[in-house]
């Protein structure tokens, strides 16, 4: 990732930030995590954040041209959905995934963590592993596309990271999700 | 130059801690019927009154044990504040069954503290002691009054000069921010200990009570962590490929138990502390996560969802068969040892939904203990007459605590955010 030494100055000026700036309470650890780096500055610098991209999509638009091109750029749905208790890969998310193999395949130089994640219900690290088990999922669908596996890593949230609040259907149906993060 | 940011951030939480507060504030949501009456009575004060009601504060700490029902003060019609001065009929005819009394001096800085314990129905005095303390040890001080007095009368020591862990959270999505917090067993004193834009998980106390291993995804990745409560200062112990998570900590304090899945699918392993020696405990396709030590240190339990969802395992260690404990409904996880290791507690879904429940090992009988159907996390006091746990009021994460026998119980709601995963602490004086 051409991207490190640049995040890694901008974590070196994020903890200066933060003991020059205690007050706003939030505080940040060094936080180098490939893709989030800009949301991670900001956050970190006194809460104003949403500068970075997320690499994070809100998932409209499903899979319609996505993958046209022959993987030339980086496909634009990155968040595919999961039914409750499942990790199998719901029918219509099939071509978003074909979508990110070809990606993949053409730029052998790329690569993407797979957040996966879960609904609140149960508990917080039985949850962790639930969410490995369905980003697993789309690694292995992958692998089967023929996308080598140093390009791909698994990395489980659980209930974590919440793309959505509260305690209904809607919102557990927006959080059991598996990110790509480039 | 990651071992200089680790530096320079732990200084500079070091320095952010005092101005973050998470104060958590005490609801009473079930009260015993079946409680002890206890009046304490406010403290005389010479000197000038002091910053902390410290009657209040034994009180509040008597009154959520479950065990005892203290008097409102508006129903007594005397202060006394020595044994000698009490009219021990007047008491009688208000049914209450123990009087604490007491009185303060302050003196150059110094707060001197006499109370004495008396038993109403033949008047004699069952405790009396005298504490000295600075201003901001008076809390303190009301509490170890609370363990004595609680130590006294039912004979099981007391926890209230514990603390407890705890995790918060504010924000969503990307922009979701954590913190770890260390608070006394009542929610007040609440200290910083870590805060970071990636998740922090599973605290859990060294039996010592100084340090705490946790979580973080401070690297982008999950991976266990150990850290000194008091200098902030702290190592990371693993970062496998796969899940780091679930650390718990031996009796002992020279082992983690962990959930790791660096070999596949998530196992259970108990690492060396010293060493950094891994010894494997399960393997097999299915999960296994959400470890806890027996307090003899000889086995294990934990989740595992070999039978297609989750029950708890005991596993003896050195190589025995696992044996499963949880046949009741089709969700038993995260559980937890009572200190006399002769039950344990754990999250059961139920027809209410996600609840703690009590086990007894012997019976194999269940009992659904918290009144939520979002419980999360259970912990368990070092003296085993209290779990703590998570749950949720008005759509926010708050922390609940229900006694062993489900009979009381109240929630420490936080002024803002999220708050989950509380982590008791062991006994700490």
């Amino acid at each position: 990732m051409q991207l490190k030494p640049y995040v890694r100055s901008l974590s070196v000026a994020v903890s200066l930030a933060v003991m020059a700036g205690c007050s706003s309470g939030g505080g940040t650890q060094e936080g180098s995590m490939d893709g989030i780096a800009g949301g991670n500055g900001a956050g970190g610098a006194g809460g104003a954040g949403g500068a970075g991209s997320s690499g994070q999509m809100s998932g409209s638009g499903l899979g319609e041209g996505a993958g046209q091109m022959a993987g030339a750029r980086i496909p634009e749905v990155r968040t595919i959905y999961f039914a409750y208790d499942s990790d199998a890969i719901r029918p219509e998310f099939q071509s978003v995934l074909e979508s990110h193999a070809r990606f993949l395949q053409g730029n052998p130089d790329a690569s993407v963590v797979l957040q996966g994640h879960t609904d609140e219900r149960g508990t917080r690290e039985y949850n962790l592993a639930l969410g490995e088990r369905r980003a697993g999922a789309v690694e292995r669908f992958l692998s089967v596309q023929g996308v080598s596996p140093s390009q791909v890593e698994v990395v489980s949230y659980g209930e974590e990271r919440p793309a959505a609040r509260g305690g209904n259907e809607e919102a557990y149906a927006q959080n059991r999700r598996v990110v790509f993060a480039y | 130059m990651r071992a200089l940011m680790t530096t320079w951030l732990a200084a500079a939480l070091l320095f952010c801690a005092p101005l973050v507060q998470a104060e958590l504030t005490i609801d009473i949501t079930r009260g015993n019927e079946q409680a002890t009456p206890i009046a304490v009575v406010p403290f005389a004060a010479e000197g000038g009154q002091l910053p902390v009601d410290l009657a209040q504060v034994v009180a509040d700490d008597l009154e959520r044990s479950g065990y005892f029902a203290p008097l409102e003060r508006e129903a007594m019609f005397a202060t006394p504040s020595s044994g000698d001065e009490v009219k021990f009929g007047d008491w009688q005819a208000l049914d209450t069954r123990y009087l604490v009394v007491g009185r303060v001096r302050r003196e150059a800085g110094r707060v001197e503290i006499r109370y004495e314990l008396m038993d109403v129905s033949d008047g004699s005095r069952l405790l009396g002691e005298v504490l000295t303390a600075n201003d901001s040890q008076l809390r303190a001080a009301a509490h170890r009054i609370s363990d004595k007095i609680f130590e006294e009368i039912t004979g099981i020591r007391g926890a209230f000069s514990t603390r407890v862990a705890y995790v918060t959270s504010q924000g969503v999505g990307d922009q979701t921010s954590y913190q770890l917090f260390v608070a006394d067993a009542d929610g007040r004193n609440s200290k910083q200990v870590l805060s970071s834009d990636e998740p922090i998980m599973s605290p859990d106390w060294s039996p010592d009570g100084r340090k705490l291993a946790y979580v973080s995804f401070e690297s982008g990745r999950p991976a266990i962590y150990v850290q000194e409560v008091a200098s902030g200062r702290r190592a990371q112990v693993t970062s496998f490929e796969g899940l780091n998570s679930a650390p718990a900590w031996s009796p002992d304090g020279r082992r983690l138990a962990m959930a790791l899945s660096k070999d596949g699918q998530p196992d259970i392993y108990v690492m060396d502390i010293g060493s950094r020696n891994l010894e494997r405990v399960t393997s097999g396709s299915s999960i296994e996560t959400e470890p806890a030590w027996a307090p003899d240190g000889g086995s294990l339990i934990y989740t595992s969802d070999r039978s297609g969802g989750p029950q708890i395992y005991r596993q003896a260690l050195g190589g025995a068969s696992p044996e499963r404990l949880t046949f009741t409904g089709n969700y038993n996880a995260r559980g937890r040892f009572s200190p006399d290791g002769e039950s344990i507690f754990l999250i059961h879904r139920g027809g209410n939904g996600y609840q703690v429940a009590r086990q007894d090992l012997d019976s194999g009988r269940l009992v659904e203990l918290s009144e939520s159907g979002q419980s999360e996390s259970p912990s368990v006091a070092p003296n085993g007459t209290m779990v703590i746990f998570a749950t949720q009021q008005g759509g926010n994460g708050v922390l609940g605590a229900v006694t062993a026998d489900g009979r009381a119980s109240f929630r420490l709601p936080a002024a803002q955010g999220d708050v989950r995963e509380p982590a008791w602490s062991p006994f700490l004086n």
